[in-house]
């Protein structure tokens, strides 16, 4: 059963917030079993829901990585949702700037130069921290207001399309991101991603020297590690993958950039990366789980005749017993609680 | 006494197992009234586990825990509070910020009209204090109080709650030698008073100078128990170890080659941009100990780093082999041949949640045969850790283990086993045997000397006057940030050396 510790957290935690969800749905006077079964027939019963909830889930991937690896460095990336409407932006202004690339050529270039322009947004970050001292949350937060309020001029003043919505145009056809079947290709591409984190974490001497300055920054600072260069260029690979995810969406669900179309994505990162407990491979279950909620909401409202809130009430239970892992320890094992409260001292730092 | 009356306390048939490890296999253990017992071990022999099971922080796989003759089950502090037993951690447990009145009657507040009554709380502190010889301000706010005295304001607390078993754990280790001598006479106090009083410590001197029963502790086990006055410190250092140890270093002299560092008029600042050394001289020839002795805070934290780059230079040079290195970063000189073993292995040494492989490569994992390309060799990685686990006897030898579950001296094992490993041209050792027990010390300070013989230059820092006056083939007295002496060690006046520390001057 050792394998089964990592994970123990997050699945109780998903199992008590189901739980209690259904206790809601019967005090709200619907019947949970319809409901949940209207879920699972929204997001699993067939080809299309399932590739539905694989698009839901690409975006949620990739701005789970980008919490989930800044957190390894002992950063905080609240600017997930501003690296990502750049990185959005971007991949549009390259898929409709250009005409006549193959698409071979041109898909991957929007998706290069929206990840790139991410990677920008947060190294700006993980400059000013390294240089100023500024803390990455207060940055963060506030480059998302700049963030936003650029990317809703761009769309509406230099890069609008014609009529009066302010949006871009729609990019080429050669810089769409298919689907293969149900498939979404941009799924693909976020699943490359994890692993590529994983395997960078876990096995290159950057990888080493990020885990090293979050886990104690003055011993990486004595083995010769420039906390300074890690700190920008986690931050850098931060924005990197939430611009990806937002490009992801642009090329591949939305086929433009709309403001307002990517609400909330960026923030669902902080959710996804907690539940995965920063761990890249997990950020994908933990992506799927809450694509499939997200893509089966509507069904329930349909068939069970359920507000879709209840499942941002659900994901918020999820997230509060993640967060508290105490709560599902003393479910999961009575017996070591006096062990996990060692007591740890006031004065001793 | 009538010799049928129960112990205060008895631990029978104690085991605890942590995964793999068997911290504490079938112990006996008794404590009798108004006695000092010291608990005697070296670091990971088990005694912190067999009191955190006494003081229901654990709970034994097996066995059972007797007060007063009566099997008790304790599962959490409180428990062991309410059955009158009292712990002293290593780590303090107190609020920083609040007053020692306040700290001490936390839990247990006296109160008035449902209001606490602090005036209550600080004449309660007073009394106890007066009655123990533990005076204390109730109205200082713990945060501005030195370690002794935040020491005592614990024991306060424990005894505030009236209890009559005291177990300290290793209370000494973050006193200084008047401190010392003050707390072993209020232990004995206290004893008289009719207190079990459980005290560990891995100090010889303290053993024989205060208890009354001694307990050694080995690999988990107990494995004999003594009086001092049927005992000698070299008896009990064996009985601690399982072998015969040389508690004095034999060493030949050194012959001492060309200078290898050279630190000229060097000024550096503190963390409070003042001036924390004042224009250092002094330079480290290679096959030769430069110790360097001083009290605490008068520029040797800042000395180091300014050596291994941590800490920029105002002023002065510093040159190894003639180059100059100040202003390097670190890395640059690590690479130069300047070995650090840091004065704090927890905060720069090693990383806790990194495994014993890992931190031995933690300078040098980007280089051949560590990694190629940016990308990490792990089995380069695991056969140098092997190697250097074995030749550094870092126990448990698993090196997939995190550092942080190594006991103290195994870590600083795993810290010098690195440094030295890289085959320097100079080892700064800052404080190298802090901390650690007998055995260790003895292991290090071996290596220091063959490392110096084999031509390696060594500046030793540490704030033990005997490590400094044992090892060291020049002694550099450090004062106010200058260094008020340097001169051989062969015949030093012990006591001039003390009033240059205390004073910069000798007379």
């Amino acid at each position: 059963m050792r394998w089964l510790k990592p994970v123990a957290v997050p699945l109780i935690a998903v199992g008590l917030a189901l739980g209690i969800g259904a206790i809601i749905l019967a005090l709200s006077g619907a019947n949970p079993i319809e409901a949940y079964s209207a879920l699972i027939d929204g997001s699993l019963s067939s080809q299309k829901t399932i590739g539905r909830t694989l698009e839901k889930a690409t975006p949620l991937i990739m701005g789970g990585l980008a919490v989930a690896f800044a957190f390894r460095a002992g950063l905080f990336n609240i600017g997930g949702q501003g690296q990502l409407v750049i990185g959005g932006i971007f991949a549009a202004a390259v898929g409709f700037g250009f005409e006549g690339l193959p698409w071979i050529i041109h898909a991957p270039l929007a998706l290069a130069v929206g990840a790139l322009a991410g990677a920008a947004w947060g190294s700006i970050a993980g400059v000013l921290k390294a240089t100023r001292g500024a803390h990455e949350v207060i940055t963060t937060i506030m480059l998302n207001f700049v963030a936003l309020n650029l990317t809703d001029w761009l769309a509406s003043n230099p890069w609008k399309d014609e009529g009066i919505l302010s949006r871009t145009p729609a990019v080429e056809e050669s810089a769409v991101i298919p689907q293969w079947g149900a498939l979404p290709t941009g799924f693909l591409v976020a699943v490359a991603a994890s692993i590529g984190c994983w395997y960078l974490l876990e096995r290159t001497t950057l990888g080493f020297e990020i885990r090293s300055v979050g886990l104690n920054g003055d011993a990486a600072r004595y083995a010769g590690i420039s906390v300074k260069r890690i700190v920008v260029a986690t931050m850098a690979i931060s924005g990197f993958l939430a611009g990806a995810g937002g490009a992801i969406e642009t090329q591949g669900v939305i086929g433009r950039y709309e403001p307002g179309f990517n609400a909330g994505l960026g923030f669902n990162g902080i959710t996804i990366a907690l539940l995965a407990r920063n761990n890249p491979i997990g950020v994908i279950p933990a992506a799927l789980l809450i694509g499939a909620m997200e893509a089966g909401g509507s069904m329930m409202q349909f068939n069970a005749d359920v507000s879709p809130e209840i499942t941002d009430i659900i994901e918020a239970l999820m997230l509060l017993f993640v967060a508290t892992p105490i709560v599902v320890r003393w479910f999961f094992s009575r017996q070591d609680v006096a062990e996990v409260s060692i007591t740890s001292g006031w004065g001793s730092s | 006494m009538s010799v049928a009356a129960p112990p205060a306390l008895e631990v029978l048939g104690v085991t605890k197992r942590f995964g793999d490890v068997l911290a504490n296999e079938d112990v006996d253990f008794r404590v009798e009234r108004g006695r000092v017992h010291a608990l005697l071990g070296e670091n990971g022999a088990g005694k912190s586990t067999l009191v955190n099971i006494i003081f229901g922080l654990y709970r034994a796989d097996s066995g059972e825990v007797r007060r007063n003759g009566e099997v008790v089950h304790l599962n959490g502090p409180r428990d062991a509070i309410d059955s009158r037993i009292g712990m002293v951690h290593q780590h303090f447990q107190l609020v920083p910020v609040l007053t020692v009145a306040e700290n001490v009657v936390l839990g247990n507040e006296p109160t008035r009209r449902g209001v606490v009554d602090l005036d209550e709380a600080a004449s309660v502190v007073r009394a106890l204090a007066e009655r123990f010889g533990l005076e204390i301000d109730p109205w200082a706010r713990v945060e501005d109080l030195p370690i002794g005295l935040q020491q005592r304001v614990e024991i306060l607390r424990a005894l505030f709650r009236e209890v009559d078993i005291l177990i300290l754990d290793e209370p000494t280790a973050v006193l200084t030698p008047q401190e010392t001598t003050h707390l072993l006479g209020v232990l004995r106090g206290l004893a008289d008073t009719g207190v079990a009083v459980v005290f560990i410590t891995h100090k010889l001197r303290e053993v024989m100078a205060v208890a009354d029963d001694i307990t050694v502790m080995r690999r988990g086990k107990v494995v004999g128990s003594a009086v001092p006055a049927e005992t000698d410190e070299a008896s009990l250092a064996s009985m601690m170890v399982g072998r015969s140890v040389e508690l004095s270093l034999e060493r030949t002299p050194a012959s001492p080659g060309d200078k290898v560092l050279t630190i000229v008029d060097l000024v550096v600042n503190d963390d409070r941009r003042s001036q924390s050394l004042n224009g250092i001289n002094l330079d480290v020839r290679a096959g030769e100990v430069v110790g360097v002795a001083g009290v605490e805070g008068n520029g040797q934290r800042e000395l180091v780093e300014a050596i291994t780059g941590l800490r920029g230079v105002v002023s002065g040079s510093i040159t190894l082999e003639g180059v100059e290195i100040a202003g390097m970063s670190p890395r640059q000189i690590s690479t130069m041949g300047v070995s650090h073993i840091p004065e704090d292995r927890e905060k720069f040494g090693l990383i806790g949640a990194h495994t014993v492989a890992d931190n031995m490569v933690l300078n040098r994992y980007h280089q051949p045969p560590y990694s190629r390309h940016g990308i990490r060799s792990p089995g380069a990685v695991e056969d140098n850790a092997e190697r250097l686990v074995a030749e550094f006897d870092v126990r448990p030898s698993n090196i997939g283990a995190m550092v942080a579950t190594l006991s103290g001296g195994n870590k600083q094992k795993v810290v010098a086993a690195r440094e030295f490993s890289h085959e320097a041209k100079v080892m700064v050792a800052a404080q190298p045997t802090r901390g650690i027990d007998i055995g260790n010390i003895e292991f290090i300070h071996r290596r220091l000397i063959e490392y110096r013989d084999a031509g390696m230059a060594i500046l030793l820092v540490s704030a033990e006057l005997d490590e400094v006056l044992g090892l060291a083939d020049r002694v550099a007295v450090i004062y106010g940030g200058q260094i008020v002496a340097i001169e051989s060690a062969d015949g030093i006046d012990r006591d001039r050396v003390g009033r240059l520390m205390l004073s910069g001057t000798d007379n």
